[in-house]
């Protein structure tokens, strides 16, 4: 078989080029959480990127008001599904800042419940990463992150911070709440960077 | 003060880590309430086991396994206290 057409759901004995190793697709969307969904008005939220120099804030108004992309992507989880050609709506991390001046390489997203996770800058520019606010069409639901989540398809879902709330510029990599307690600092699915 | 290498630890922790982990009783260092595990609430996924304060919510601790390894962190809580297992000591 030399091509796989889109939308393509049979069972083949050839493995799926778009499935990073030791990955099983499925077609649900399974939850992981590391505790309570938060339940988070969008009146009362709010995304700010924290620099050397200060910070800049969003409102949702703010927010639906920048330039929004759509996202067609596959998606890995450390836990061995991947899902394919997953539609997401958002806003570029790229947009957000141009916003933003920083000398700092290192990013912490913060997520409402206290959850955090580590991303080099530059795997957040370039179009590689979003705050998504819709998924197959509809709104964000809160189980999956919204009202808004961190969208960084390269890396390991847990990278992807759900219920995301603003990134923290930081001058060294330093680990979110998966990575100090096992989980790769780095997280790229391709090289199987799951844990320690 | 002389000191020995972390064999010592031989003796002593094989007590400590044999005792029923719900029965223990730890305090949170968010919070201080001081409870047994039994009583915290656990957020179990496939991607790991976060152990939270029943009283105020606070990470107390978190279990991360992997097909061959597994990682546990005393993130919130202070000392751990046990009921000891033997009379001897
Ligand atoms: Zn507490």
């Amino acid at each position: 078989m030399s091509f796989i057409t889109r939308g393509f759901s049979g069972r083949s004995r050839e493995r799926d080029e778009r499935l990073p190793p030791g990955q099983t697709l499925v077609h649900d969307f399974p939850v992981l959480s590391a505790g309570p969904t938060p339940d988070i008005d969008t009146a009362d939220w709010e995304f700010t990127i924290r620099t050397e120099s200060g910070s800049q804030s969003w409102n949702w108004d703010e927010f639906m008001a920048l330039e929004i992309d759509e996202v067609s992507t596959d998606i890995h989880c450390v836990t061995h599904w991947s899902k394919l050609g997953t539609s997401w709506r958002g806003v570029s991390i790229d947009t957000l800042f141009e916003h933003v001046e920083t000398g700092y390489d290192y990013v912490m997203a913060h997520s409402y419940g206290g959850y955090t996770t580590n991303v080099p800058l530059d795997e957040l520019r370039g179009g590689k990463a979003w705050v998504a606010f819709e998924f197959d069409g509809e709104p964000l639901e809160p189980e999956h992150g919204g009202p808004a989540r961190l969208l960084v398809p390269h890396l390991y879902f847990w990278k992807s911070a759900k219920w995301v709330r603003g990134l923290e510029m930081m001058p060294t990599d330093e680990p979110g709440f998966w990575e100090q307690n096992g989980y790769h600092l780095h997280g790229d699915p391709w090289k199987e960077e799951r844990y320690w | 003060m002389e000191h020995v290498d972390g064999n010592a630890l031989a003796g002593p922790l094989a007590e400590f880590f044999s005792f029923d982990v719900t029965m223990a009783v730890a305090k949170c260092e968010g919070c201080g309430s001081i409870a047994e595990l039994a009583r915290a609430m656990v957020y179990a996924s496939d991607a790991g086991t976060v152990v939270r304060c029943g009283s105020c919510g606070q990470v107390l601790m978190t279990l991360v396994e992997s097909e061959d390894r597994a990682w546990i962190r005393f993130t919130g809580m202070g000392a751990i206290e046990v009921a000891r297992t033997s009379a001897a000591g």
